[in-house]
């Protein structure tokens, strides 16, 4: 187990400084953000002066220890936009991404599990046709393209829901979120909708040839046979086993949520992390860029090394030492 | 010696013909996807103007909904126009072309590229195919979308990058699908046969190995070329993928997006229409060859 996690922690830390070193040396390539960054009437001297505040002058090499140096005091650097701290930055929009992707991984499952289950269990007859036909549509459409459907049925058409922002946010445990309040809770909703349905279909399938799976399996079969009621046997028997992979999946899936709540982020104006990324890269904001992707290959390290772990918790027939074979 | 007859390849083809002729669903996405390529191939013949041509261009037509005429009254927009006085059902053929042009191109470097070391590293084995895999895994562990923001974030954008983007996401899955199925096929006897003969490397895993692990290879590429294509439209909505002057319909549903909330949906939503379609299609299609080439469900 030891050596398990060793040997995958220090994969990781090889991936973040093969990703650091490439990220790095590929936005300095990009562009002068000095250009971006003073008015066009800037003398010569107050450009070198720019240049020399930001580190700009030092050779690549250079600016890539000296950046090295500082990610191991937790520095990722000051936004050239903004001037604060890439890191706080960053952290600041953290809440507002991770309610977006919980709260579109709850809508995922709650409304995922038990269409799978009907459609496993009605497999043949037409609901169980149409949750798949529904499912394959989920598959196609472009999260971006529902997003916008989204705004022009629910914002524009009827005027229900509002489109753009967070709302007004409320402090819990000293962050603040939106589901706290019903103006919150209306700014949320699109978004969280949008970047489910993303799940959604995934879900369904997955539940759904579990269920097909496990009925016909000698247990419930046994279970049958005992006379157990037909709820008890999908409710506690089905469901647990089929468990185990679903679980690792939103597990797995939720760090895609959070990539992909870039796209969400920018159509529906909602301040997360995704929006300053891309706001970054339009802005050529290289720290927070650096920054960004190199907290999101550590989160998703994480993310890959906690769902093995639960993984291996959830079915005792995983022998985390042999696979590490 | 040969790795398929023609008699296997007649009859492989002739159940494949089936299988569809049998699924209505499947036959109609087939039917579909064809037209649409049709459509973009014979882009200039079938669409009333050439919607880059600044010429046939009318400013006065512009923001027109769909069944408009236009300000001359010479021309009908039955899908209406965008804030240049363009056609939208001309702008959308056109952007399919580029689209369906991008998803084949990454489609078949990616098929080529992954194919290639997939199978090297079933045929060589040891080191190589350990340093593949561990790459493949570790690649795999992230999702599409962030790897290729990251390059397009490294690199810029362009019509050349956003290909070298969607191959650098994509080899991966060829590399593990046809590193396992050659693996199946290496410990076969007529690889060992071939290897008594002292053919060379390259002739064995191109003549040999690589036509028995064709079938897989199929699934995957079909159920990948849809996922190019909503990848490079997601990059290009998003201001990274394809440049102004290459309007795939990704770019055409971002060109659209500033007139939503005024309400002008037509120009947004009519390519992102044309996008589900194309897509949709290629998936109904990839679903039918997946069951179809699928040896565990053959009957």
């Amino acid at each position: 187990m030891v050596t398990f996690i060793l040997r995958r922690m220090s994969e990781s830390f090889f991936v973040l400084l093969v990703m650091s070193l490439l990220v790095f040396a590929g936005v300095y390539a990009i562009g002068n953000p000095v250009d971006l960054l003073i008015s066009p009437e800037a003398t010569p001297q107050d450009i070198e002066r720019v240049t020399q505040a930001l580190g700009l002058d030092k050779p690549l090499w250079a600016q890539y220890f000296y950046f090295l140096k500082q990610v191991l005091k937790g520095d990722l650097g000051h936004s050239f936009m903004f001037g604060t701290p890439a890191i706080d930055l960053l952290l600041s929009k953290m809440p507002a991404t991770m309610e977006l992707a919980v709260a579109a991984m709850l809508i995922a499952s709650a409304v995922g599990i038990p269409l799978g289950l009907i459609a496993g269990l009605k497999a043949d007859s037409w609901v169980g046709k149409t949750i798949m036909a529904v499912s394959i549509l989920g598959f196609s459409l472009p999260t971006f393209w529902v997003g916008l459907v989204l705004i022009m049925f629910f914002s524009v058409e009827l005027g229900w829901l509002p489109s753009s922002g967070r709302g007004a946010t409320s402090l819990l445990l000293g962050m603040p979120v939106s589901f706290l309040s019903w103006e919150g809770i209306r700014h949320l909703f699109l978004p969280a909708l949008n970047l489910a349905l993303f799940k959604l279909a995934l879900i369904i399938r997955l539940t759904r040839s579990g269920t097909q799976e496990s009925l016909r399996q000698d247990y419930v079969r046994f279970a049958r046979a005992k006379g157990l009621s037909e709820s008890r046997i999908i409710g506690v028997h089905v469901l647990k086993n089929i468990m185990i992979p679903i679980v690792t999946v939103i597990g797995l899936e939720f760090g895609s949520v959070i990539a992909f709540s870039i796209v969400t982020e920018s159509i529906f104006a909602w301040p997360g992390m995704g929006k300053l990324l891309i706001d970054s890269i339009n802005n050529l904001d290289r720290p927070v860029i650096v920054a960004y992707l190199c907290l999101i290959v550590v989160f998703f390290v994480f993310i890959n090394l906690a769902v093995d772990l639960i993984y291996a918790t959830l079915d005792p027939r995983v022998r985390l030492g042999e696979s590490a074979q | 010696m040969k790795g398929l007859d023609t008699a296997q390849i007649e009859s492989s083809s002739k159940r494949l013909w089936l299988t569809f002729a049998a699924d209505p669903v499947a036959l109609f996405g087939l039917v579909l996807l064809g037209l649409l390529i049709l459509l973009a191939l014979f882009a200039p013949l079938v669409v009333p103007q050439n919607p880059y041509d600044l010429a046939q261009l009318n400013i006065l037509d512009g923001r027109l909904p769909p069944g408009s005429s236009s300000f001359d009254e010479k021309k009908f927009y039955f899908l209406g126009t965008d804030d240049q006085g363009r056609d939208i059902y001309s702008a959308i053929i056109y952007g399919m072309r580029i689209s369906l042009g991008v998803g084949i191109l990454s489609t078949l470097g990616a098929l080529i590229g992954g194919t290639t070391l997939g199978l090297s590293a079933a045929y060589l084995g040891k080191k190589f195919d350990s340093l593949i895999m561990r790459i493949v895994d570790i690649q795999l562990s992230f999702p599409a979308i962030l790897i290729a923001l990251i390059l397009l974030a490294v690199f810029g954008q362009g019509l050349g990058k956003i290909i070298i983007a969607l191959i650098t996401v994509q080899w991966a899955y060829y590399a593990r699908t046809v590193r396992s199925a050659a693996l199946v096929e290496m410990g076969k006897e007529y690889i060992e046969a071939a290897r008594s003969l002292g053919l060379g490397h390259l002739r064995i895993i191109f003549k040999h190995l690589l036509p028995n692990c064709v079938a897989p290879l199929i699934v995957v590429a079909a159920v990948q070329i849809a996922a190019a294509i909503a990848l490079e439209a997601t990059l290009s909505f998003l201001g990274l993928g394809l440049p102004i002057t290459e309007p795939s319909l990704g770019l055409l549903i971002s060109n659209g997006y500033a007139y939503l909330m005024s309400g002008k949906y037509w120009i947004s939503f009519y390519p992102g229409l044309a996008l589900l379609i194309m897509i949709v299609s290629i998936n109904l299609v990839a679903d039918r060859l997946t069951d179809a080439l699928n040896p565990r469900l053959q009957k």
